[in-house]
């Protein structure tokens, strides 16, 4: 079927699959970025370096505690999102009425912070973490092979990205959150608790990259440099979205992994800048992003 | 308000302590050198950085823009003049296919000079680009396409990737100075530095900078005034370009050499450290600031990654507690404006 355009369908679904995986990586982390943007109006440089720290956390809960994938998969978020909701109280929250631009160079000292530190311990090798039990081996779809923990991270982070669109969009609490958006002022005279729900908000953003570094732990093996090139990418993403709709940043985010995988097949060279190519035209014909608003 | 008026306070603006801290700096520069009470290759990598920040401090300072790729108009710079001076051809078109023109070697002069021009002209790209938005997604525009330029320099032939290019000759100047004597390449590297700030001095004190200064204020109203906002943000982002790429190919001559760590986005973190912490929109905060931090990083570098974690730290504490930066903390207390 696929012959006539010399590309076996093994490779060509290899690269769908793996482009799929980048995309749900991206998706989670431009959806955190885009719900700490819409609340707090500012743009986590450390989300990077946070999803690395969700990465080392299930290895930590591994090799100190004996608790395997599981319970990394719940605790590393919690613990990851309790981390960032310390750096909005302590730090954060200082400069919150300050230009946007000093809480990007703060949150950027903080990646070099994190980052930092990790290196110094860890190096630049990487950590290898093993597939849980579960979802090890795969599917022969015939036309090709599925690792059974691909398809798991695929799902599993599909669902993640709903279920939060489905709060933000479609629940009480979402509602008051995306009130307090647009004007704080009046939700806090309703006697809402803004300044929590701030806090709040940049535990849960931080918590969806923690997710995702504890998904990418058994397939890119755990590096303290694993989030410092990604999120320039994710970056670009959310340019190309623009942060204006949650469901935006989940459909930018696998639209580009899956084109990211595509050129993987069909023009190699160009793998590693396309989704830069794609943000420069994008700023040509429509500067405000696919999904934003015109800001 | 009539224009001629605004021209005149302009003018009227005290510019003494300018000249006194420049006057400063100039014998800071002969003195450092007479005595040798410091490395003088130090000195030049220190005054390349300096005009680095200084090019990005026109654009953060005075535009209100904060380029988070600033490394790309150094590095490229960097790369091309480092080619030039070394080997000096001209590829066009596809590898294999297209035309190669041989020029040999290219004195130091021209080889810098088209480092800086090609420099502007990617700049010129960039910036048609990234002031369509403004705020954090113009910082997180710069930082995207500053990465492709890195995975430009990675792939590109002439670049020869990890390697770099090594061992650049410095050649001699307009044919009569040798810039391999470090005398002569000091007074080169400082001369070039002094023009260059007096440049952009010049330039933040014309009619232009106030223009670019009233759309940092208010762009909005800028626009009321009937000022094209961005035809002003663009010319202000292609100086600044041209003029990083200055630092940059000045920097290739001087270390002879030019490699990855010049495109990459930690080096567009140190410029944008170097500014914060001599002071954000001042004229001699930059040149202060890139001392400290080029210090810093030669000295420390012993401790390994330890130097980024204190980077990180120096970053969070200016943001929290020192925003003026030290030139400005002192430009406040003193009142006046430096």
């Amino acid at each position: 079927m696929f012959e006539w355009i010399g590309i076996s369908p093994q490779a060509l679904f290899g690269q769908l699959l793996l482009g799929l995986i980048n995309g749900s990586f991206y998706a989670l982390l431009s959806l955190g970025l885009a719900v700490i943007f819409g609340m707090l109006n500012i743009i986590n440089f450390a989300h990077g370096a946070l999803y690395m720290m969700g990465a080392f956390c299930a290895y930590f809960l591994l090799n100190a505690f004996g608790l395997g994938y599981w319970w990394a998969l719940v605790l590393a978020p919690l613990i990851i999102g309790v981390f960032g909701m310390v750096i909005e109280r302590t730090l954060l929250q200082w400069i919150a009425r300050l230009d946007p631009l000093y809480s990007l160079l703060m949150t950027f000292g903080l990646c070099l912070v994190i980052q930092g530190v990790f290196q110094n311990y860890f190096g630049s090798s990487g950590l290898p973490y093993a597939i849980p039990r579960e979802l090890s081996g795969g599917q022969n779809l015939g036309f090709m092979f599925l690792p059974n923990y691909r398809a798991w991270v695929i799902v599993f982070s599909l669902v993640v990205c709903l279920a939060t669109w489905f709060m933000i969009e479609r629940t009480r609490l979402g509602a008051r959150l995306r009130a307090a958006t647009e004007n704080p002022t009046l939700v806090r005279a309703f006697g809402i608790d803004v300044p929590r729900m701030i806090t709040l908000t940049y535990g849960f953003g931080v918590a969806l990259a923690a997710l995702a570094g504890v998904l990418s732990a058994p397939i890119n093996q755990v590096r303290p440099t694993m989030g410092a090139d990604f999120i320039i990418v994710v970056f670009a993403v959310v340019v190309i979205g623009g942060m204006g709709s949650i469901m935006g940043s989940i459909v930018t985010g696998f639209l580009l992994g899956v084109v990211e995988g595509m050129t993987k097949v069909f023009y190699p060279e160009a793998s590693n800048t396309v989704i830069f190519v794609i943000m420069a035209l994008v700023l040509l014909v429509k500067p405000a992003g696919l999904f934003g608003r015109t800001a | 308000m009539s224009a001629a008026r605004q021209v005149k306070g302009i003018a009227a603006r005290p510019v003494q302590d300018e000249m006194i801290g420049f006057a400063v700096m100039v014998l800071l520069l002969v003195v450092v050198k007479i005595t040798g009470l410091v490395y003088p290759y130090f000195i030049m990598q220190a005054l390349c950085f300096a005009l680095f920040a200084c090019a990005f401090n026109l654009l953060v300072g005075y535009v209100g823009l904060l380029s988070f790729g600033h490394a790309m108009f150094l590095g490229i710079a960097g790369y091309v003049s480092a080619h030039l001076a070394k080997v000096g051809t001209i590829s066009i078109g596809p590898a294999r296919l297209g035309w190669t023109i041989d020029f040999g070697p290219w004195p130091p002069e021209w080889a810098i000079l088209t480092g800086a021009v090609s420099a502007g002209v990617l700049g010129l790209v960039v910036g048609l680009l990234a002031i369509r938005r403004q705020g954090i997604y113009f910082a997180m525009i710069t930082l995207a396409l500053a990465q492709m330029i890195y995975f430009f320099c990675v792939e590109a032939p002439f670049t020869h990737g990890e390697d770099g290019i090594q061992s650049v000759p410095q050649g001699r100047l307009f044919g009569l100075f040798d810039l391999s004597n470090v005398t002569v390449l000091y007074t080169f590297v400082a001369v070039v530095f002094l023009l260059a700030f007096l440049m952009i001095y010049r330039t933040i004190n014309s009619p232009f900078g106030e223009i670019l200064t009233a759309i940092r204020e208010n762009e909005a109203r800028a626009v009321s005034l009937g000022y094209n906002v961005d035809d002003y943000k663009l010319a202000a982002f292609v100086i600044s370009a041209t003029l990083a790429g200055l630092a940059g190919a000045l920097k290739a001559i001087v270390a002879q050499n030019a490699s990855l760590t010049d495109v990459h986005w930690s080096m567009s973190g140190d410029v944008i450290l170097m500014t914060l912490v001599g002071g954000l929109g001042t004229i001699f905060g930059p040149v202060v600031g890139a001392v400290i931090v080029v210090a810093m990083q030669q000295y420390l570098a012993a401790f390994g990654q330890w130097v980024t974690v204190i980077q990180g730290v120096i970053f969070v504490v200016c943001v929290l507690a020192f925003r003026r930066g030290i030139i400005g903390e002192i430009a406040h207390a003193l009142k006046r404006s430096l």
